[in-house]
């Protein structure tokens, strides 16, 4: 004795609502809307039933209807938009869940919440707005590659960026030839929503890819049964260098050379030039995209152009960005098949500028023109010998002619697209076939040219010793292909039961396949003589992994939620007998509110316990060990400058051989293997106006990839990337939403977060006393101290520990040179007296945005702060003292002004590891503010339109003597700055 | 795993190999693989890494690339540590040598040693692959056989000429041949300096047989007179070796060199520190650069660098020297001045003074400290090598002149012929002094004190002037002093621990059979 039920389901604007899951309580039977958001369920069992009804964004409606036997019965069904999020269909790996069904800890952060402004790189949309990630730009030039951390790193020398998942395939995001960040090859104006998979419960479904956390990062669609709808966005932006190197100008500099070195005056020049001021500029920006959203009959869709013509502020620097995507989503076969299809293209031209030239505007002699006045060297003012006009090796160069005499461009191509298959069984519908079918292809190449006047380049000559008339100058190319391609299917069965109770099953399966190939080239001089021959091969590498996965989610009577999770992973990167990795995972969660003592309660809106455990996977090693192969023992073909020769005296002829270089391999490399416990409590009040989480986390990674030394004579190499030692990583989350007012006229948002991390080194394998660690630059390097290495692993320590001897001060606490303190009491200072000094990653980072209006204005802002973060000065510790003005009897080098506070003369190459200049880098930084006006319907109520001005990096308060404290790898040496940004945008929608 | 049995197919792609890398099976196939993996041993001594000096990384690691070359680093410490060199540069560690307070966790104490420990292992992996099974195997033979096999001794002899450095520099060091695995887990055992003596010495003449008879080889490559030559200077400083003497072997084997009659003093000094010194018959066994095929900022590219100003000016015209620009590194100190009585005499005493102080008031600034600027990048006829960064000049590991003097220093020492030894220095001082009889001494001049002051004359700058200080116990103690020994500017006595270099701390972390070498 069954009935009909069918209805259609719409929005606040009454506008259908297509892929609406409309489930009868307590039954398997449902269907889902139509692009109109109608719906039609068959055989349901005659009497009182109830509707649950349930889609993205929008809160699960329960509706009772009387199903009367061999009867249509019709119902309205008009969903609300979510606004407590409770039941909020969020994206998860493989999937989306209720927010309520979600055990594990995860982010999501919405493109209404979005970092507004000048953003033309997608992971600036959410820095400062999700607890535990970390998002440190690498300066302000344009297309610059940030690094993303979420909750600490959980590895010393294997990768520690997050996966990124776009639309379902995981991406490629390590830097591209031409192109240092790959993701800004996406137009952050075609992204919906990030969510930010954190704790191991969430991410283990990713096993080897997941330690690091998962973003998952969808792109905006077309809805069916919506009318088209044209939206442009505009943004017209003005960028300025708000500060400055803190150097000498030309009058305090003479001044300063009077004092110090009074033989010296003569090498001083007549100028008075602010060479910071000659390389930078006021930069403009436009950044345009169009967007076409709607369906054309059953095909819903979205189309996008995007085009971004973004200025560096450092002179001869600009990148233009032009991207497309396309996504289209039918629903066929009766609405038993899912179409989900996304193409994105992006082509990118880069200009790139000499990053150096900002190191030399800082040392370069305010007195000395930029212009010589002559001929020679382009004109440019250089340091010259007195033999020929040739110039000095190893002297300051122009900054100027640096960047106009080089043009450093390149072109960068890349295409990420998917189609993807939800095919739900016609015999079961709850049962639904997914397959993904991926691709992520990049083609890079680039140029750079260096004029023949360029004093750099003066010494080049060809290779051809026979060639006497070539000199100077050179020209070098790169290119670089990637395909990378994903096949994923599973399987996945929904079941709602007994009233209050779900099972959702999952399996499936995952092959990912990555090709880097780049040829070799030759590098010319600057008319085109060969300067170094081209290397005998070309560049290809290749790895490929291979999972199967599954997860279990239930949901007991609406209060207790189970996740189960197991991935096994294989990757090539391993020996085969250590291959395969198995990650499990298991979380639950209790929802507290549900309980019959809560139930009632009008404080609590959500009361929920999440607990979690599980072990991910990291299998990312190239940058340790410098190859997709690292087990495999590897004889590598030499370059041409790297050939061997005997002569042989009879025939007075040469021979060379090419070598081939065994490389150091580790037959036993296998997974790095973390295991994280996470306990969180998810809470709101009063109807969810406040509402947030609190986590709390540890995480012990071991079987380190660490690069740590060998003993020698056990390989080729005397430092290899091995498995040994563990770290820890623990920390404290705190997020809180908060809507403290709601009205009719006036309406005020805010959000909190707030995250505590402390890491630790635990141990790097078996020990003797008085080895302290392995010593690094954690990627960086020390400019001006050649060798010179400012942290260390050190066990018992954080990973990002500076290591550096003590400054000894005068009673006045001024700095005495060369004077440190004698740590180990042996009556000798050496590099045993260097000691652990504080963590460059910053122990507390903190979020806050708010966001008011009134009426049709809306004042929103983006604060941002790290604490207990240490940076070293690299800038004072080499330019801080007098070797620039007592250096050299031929040119002297501008000093920064804390030369005139240590007044260090002929000081050793040890202060490079003083702690003097290892100073506290805590900052708050206002990220954006930005004024919004809604002008409401234009063009005969045909459009809306928004207009809006924002300053991006408002604000910066620091007590760091340097330019900018933000810098992931805590050194600080000539950072490209980031500028101050006024934009002024519209959006309009017709 | 039962549904890993569902895609056989796929699985198989998880068995990704390089495109253009080859394996061990792949390079040792032929003749060429072979000829390449022993240039790579050949090139270990001149070169820093595979990929080019401006790569990231080179063959060893946890080191700046350019100062981990081989020859860079046994310079600095067999001459940086001694009154013949000072360097301005405050690179981590660089300052020690001759402040002479180094540590076990210096980076170029580690850097050094772990490149002669890679030397070693990269001749372990090449004899290894070398037996006469496996060139069987591989079907490799007749005369392609017989190539393998010279260059088999050759790399004994080099795996020889490392091991000497590691036995002189750090004494008891991890020892493993060719029968022990590459690639496992289990770190060597370590040798005791006795043992590695006896071990270098029997290696050096159970290759004579198959090595190539003297002044036969290709230039660049070893010939018997190379092993002679290393046997001398092992049996010379036997004693401090081993505790016993071994004069008589080392006059044996030196006059096996000088009798062989394939050297010949080159008739003009410099010429042995030129771009064309290829050619010099006085070389018996020298590490090859070409400033554009063989490029390192090690080897004589640093040696000729760091020896001119970083200014060009009056003083200092880099083009004298066939370079573009000088690093401003290395001077000397007054002592080795000091040793050249009359300088225009003396065609090996040429100092650059002008703008330079004698006395070095501060060892970090290049001003202070004549500049015996011996490796030019011009030729014997003064053509400027063919690169202006990358020097084209061989660095000369054994020479006549030097074979002489160990020679007459045995004689004197009890264990040869005076007359000869006599007749011998005075061969060196007379091509000194401009081919004239100038500069002869008399049989009452030859003392042993005389010969180590001439040992520094003829052969300063060239990586022995430590291991001659050692031999006459003037290393460490105040017999000796020169300005700064010791870090003070009168100088001052060390402790003998000094004679050694300590186990870098890296490897005695990770290699629990060794034990530090005593006073570190």
């Amino acid at each position: 004795q069954t009935g009909t039920v069918s209805g259609r389901v719409v929005d606040e604007k009454n506008q259908g609502l297509p892929g609406v899951t409309v489930l009868v309580e307590g039954t398997t039977i449902g269907n889902s809307t139509n692009s109109d958001g109608t719906f039609s369920i068959q055989n349901v069992p005659a009497g009182p039933q109830t509707l649950a009804v349930s889609f993205v964004g929008y809160t699960t409606k329960r509706q009772p209807v009387t199903v009367v036997a061999g009867q249509n019965a019709t119902v309205a069904i008009a969903l609300a938009e979510n606004t407590t999020l409770l039941n909020e269909a969020v994206v998860v790996g493989y999937g989306t869940q209720r927010r309520q069904d979600v055990t594990g800890s995860l982010t999501t952060v919405s493109s209404k919440d979005f970092v507004q402004g000048q953003v033309t790189n997608p992971e600036q949309l959410i820095q400062g707005k999700a607890a535990g990630v970390q998002i440190t730009t690498g300066g302000g030039a344009p297309g610059a590659a940030s690094t993303i951390r979420i909750r600490g790193g959980s590895s010393l020398n294997a990768s520690n960026d997050p996966l990124i998942v776009i639309d379902g395939v995981p991406v490629d995001n390590t830097s591209v030839s031409g192109a240092a960040n790959a993701l800004s090859l996406i137009n952050p104006n075609d992204i919906d929503t990030y969510t930010v998979l954190k704790d191991a419960s969430a991410t283990a479904i990713y096993g080897s890819r997941a330690s690091n956390g998962v973003i998952l990062i969808t792109t905006k669609k077309g809805v069916s049964g919506e009318k088209l709808t044209v939206n442009v966005n505009s943004q017209t932006s003005l960028s300025r260098r708000y500060n400055s190197v803190p150097v000498l100008s030309a009058d305090q500099f003479r001044s300063t050379v009077e004092q110090v070195a009074p033989n010296q005056v003569k090498l001083l020049g007549s100028s008075k030039t602010n060479w910071q001021d000659e390389i930078f500029r006021s930069a403009m920006t436009y950044d345009n995209t169009i967007s076409l959203t709607g369906a054309v009959g059953k095909l819903p869709f979205r189309a996008s152009y995007g085009n971004l013509e973004q200025q560096g502020i450092l002179i001869t620097n600009r990148l233009i960005r032009n991207t497309g995507s396309l996504s289209l989503n039918p629903v066929l076969l009766d609405n038993h098949l899912r179409v989900n299809m996304n193409v994105k293209g992006s082509w990118i031209d880069n200009n790139f500028a000499d990053n150096g030239a900002v190191g030399s505007a800082i040392a370069f002699d305010p007195t000395q023109p930029v212009r010589s006045g002559n001929e020679g060297l382009g004109g440019y003012f250089e340091y010259l010998q007195n033999a020929g006009g040739a110039p000095q090796q190893n002297v300051p160069r122009n900054p100027l002619a640096q960047l106009n005499l080089t043009r450093d461009r390149s072109s960068v191509k890349r295409s990420i697209g998917n189609i993807q298959l939800d095919y739900s069984l016609h015999f079961l519908p709850d049962l639904h076939a997914n397959l993904n079918l991926g691709y992520d292809i990049t083609r890079g190449n680039g140029s750079k040219f260096v004029d023949p006047n360029a004093a750099s380049t003066y010494f080049n000559v060809p290779l051809d010793p026979k060639n006497t008339t070539s000199r100077g100058g050179s020209f070098n190319q790169y290119s670089q292909d990637r395909n990378n391609k994903l096949l994923e299917t599973y399987l996945n069965y929904t079941k709602q039961f007994g009233g209050n109770n779900r099972v959702e099953l999952l399996a499936g399966y995952s092959y990912q396949d990555f090709v880097t190939k780049a040829p070799a080239y030759a590098t010319y001089l600057a008319d085109g003589a060969v300067f170094k021959a081209a290397a005998t091969n070309p560049f290809r590498t290749q790895y490929t992994i291979l999972s199967f996965y599954g997860r279990a989610n239930v949901t007991i009577n609406d209060r207790y939620v189970f996740t189960g999770t197991l991935r096994n992973d294989a990757s090539s990167r391993f020996p085969s007998s250590n291959r395969n990795a198995l990650f499990p995972a298991a979380s639950l969660a209790w929802r507290i509110k549900e309980e019959s003592f809560l139930k009632d309660n009008t404080t609590f809106s959500d009361l929920k316990l999440r607990v979690g455990y599980g072990i991910t996977g990291q299998q990312d090693v190239v940058a340790a060990a410098g190859s997709d192969y690292p087990y495999i023992q590897r004889y590598t073909l030499n370059t041409p400058v790297s050939q061997y020769g005997f002569y042989d005296p009879k025939t007075g002829t040469f021979t060379y051989y090419t070598p081939y270089s065994p490389q150091g391999f580790n037959s036993n490399l296998k997974w790095e293997q973390t295991t994280t416990y996470n306990a969180g409590l998810d809470y709101g009040f009063l109807d969810g106006r406040l509402n947030g989480s609190v986590d709390v986390y540890y995480r012990k990674t071991k079987d380190l990839l660490a690069v740590i030394p060998i003993p020698l004579e056990t390989n080729f190499t005397n430092q290899l990337v091995s498995n040994v030692g563990s770290l820890e990583n623990k920390g404290v989350e705190f997020n809180l939403n908060a809507i403290p007012v709601q009205g009719e006229h006036w309406n005020w948002s805010i959000n909190a977060n707030a995250t505590y991390n402390v890491n630790k080194i635990l141990s790097l394998g078996p020990q003797v006393p008085g080895f302290k660690g392995i010593e690094t630059n954690s990627g960086g390097s020390v400019s001006g101290g050649t060798g010179t290495t400012i942290g260390i692993y050190s066990v018992g320590a954080p990973s990002s520990s500076f290591y550096v001897y003590k400054q000894v001060y005068d009673t006045n606490g001024k700095p005495l040179q060369d004077v440190y303190a004698d740590l180990n009491g042996d009556g000798v200072i050496n590099t045993n007296d260097r000691y652990l000094y504080k963590q460059s990653a910053p122990k507390v980072i903190l979020g806050f945005s708010s966001n008011a209006s009134y009426d049709r204005l809306s004042l929103a802002f983006t604060l941002r702060s790290n604490l207990d973060n240490y940076v070293y000065n690299n800038v004072n510790s080499q330019n801080g003292n007098y070797q620039g003005i007592l250096g050299s009897s031929n040119f002297l080098s501008n000093v920064t002004r804390d030369a005139n506070h240590t007044q260090f003369t002929n000081t050793t190459q040890a202060r490079y590891s003083s702690d003097y200049y290892i100073q506290n880098g805590s900052f708050l930084r206002m990220e954006n503010v930005t004024l919004g006006y809604n002008v409401g319907k234009v063009f005969n109520d045909k459009g809306t339109l928004r207009l809006t001005a924002a300053v991006q990096n408002a604000f910066l308060i620091t007590k760091y003597t340097g330019l900018d404290p933000e810098i992931f790898n805590g050194i600080d040496n000539n950072i490209y700055p980031r500028p101050r940004t006024f934009t002024f945008g519209l959006n309009l929608s017709l | 795993s039962s549904a890993l049995v569902v895609a056989p197919s796929c699985t198989k792609d998880l068995d990704r190999t390089p495109t253009y890398d080859l394996s061990t099976a792949t390079i040792y196939k032929d003749l060429a693989g072979y000829q390449a993996v022993a240039a790579k041993v050949y090139s270990g001594f001149a070169i820093t890494g595979g990929q080019g000096p401006d790569a990231t990384t080179g063959d060893i690691q946890g080191i700046d690339q350019g100062t981990s070359d081989y020859i860079r680093q046994l310079w600095s410490a067999q001459e940086l540590t001694t009154d013949e060199a000072v360097i301005a540069w405050g690179d981590p560690g660089v300052q020690d040598w001759h402040n002479m307070n180094w540590t076990s966790s210096g980076v170029l104490v580690r850097g050094l040693y772990s490149r002669i420990l890679y030397e070693v292992t990269l001749c372990n992996g090449f004899l290894a692959e070398a037996t006469d099974s496996k060139l069987s195997d591989r079907g490799i033979s007749g005369a392609d056989a017989a190539t393998v096999k010279a260059f088999r001794a050759e790399v004994r002899f080099l795996r020889a000429l490392a091991y000497y450095h590691a036995l002189d520099l750090y004494g008891n060091v991890p020892f493993s041949t060719e029968t022990d695995q590459i690639g496992g887990i289990t770190p060597p055992k370590q040798i005791k300096r006795a043992d590695l003596f006896a071990y270098i010495e029997s290696e050096l003449k159970a290759i004579d047989a198959d090595l190539v008879a003297p002044g036969q080889n290709l230039y660049g490559r070893a010939d018997k007179a190379a092993a002679w030559a290393l046997l001398a200077r092992l049996y010379l400083n036997a004693e401090v070796y081993t505790g016993t003497a071994r004069y008589a072997d080392c006059s044996t084997y030196a006059k096996k060199v000088i009798d062989s009659g394939a050297y010949s003093l080159s008739p003009k000094y410099g010429n042995l520190f030129r771009t064309d010194n290829y050619t010099n018959k006085e070389i018996i066994f020298a590490i090859a650069y070409d400033g554009k095929r063989t490029q390192t900022y090690g080897g004589t590219t640093f040696l000729t660098h760091a020896a001119v100003s970083g200014t060009a000016d009056a003083n200092w015209n880099p083009a004298r020297y066939g370079i573009g620009g000088g690093w401003g590194g290395i001077r000397t100190t007054t002592k080795l001045y000091e040793q050249f009585a009359d300088t225009a005499a003396d065609t090996r005493g040429k100092f650059v003074t002008g703008g330079q102080s004698r006395d070095i008031v501060s060892q970090t600034d290049f001003k202070y400290g004549y500049v015996p600027v011996k490796f030019k990048n011009v030729s014997s006829t003064g053509v400027a090598g063919t690169d202006p960064t990358f020097v084209d000049t061989d660095f000369p590991i054994f020479r006549l002149a030097d074979v002489y003097l160990m020679y007459a220093e045995a004689a004197l020492r009890g264990s040869g012929d005076r007359t000869l030894a006599l007749n011998y220095v005075n061969l060196v001082r007379t091509r000194a002094f401009k081919n004239t009889a100038a500069g002869n001494i008399t049989a009452s001049d030859l003392t042993l004190d005389f010969l180590l002051n001439e040992r520094s004359r003829e052969m300063f700058w060239e990586a022995t002037r430590r291991t001659d200080l050692i031999r006459y116990g003037r290393f460490t103690t105040a017999a000796y002093l020169w300005p700064w020994k010791g870090g003070v500017a009168a100088g001052v006595a060390v402790p003998d621990t000094r004679n050694l270099f300590p186990i870098p701390a890296a490897d005695l972390s990770v290699n629990s059979n060794l034990v530090q070498n005593p006073g570190y």
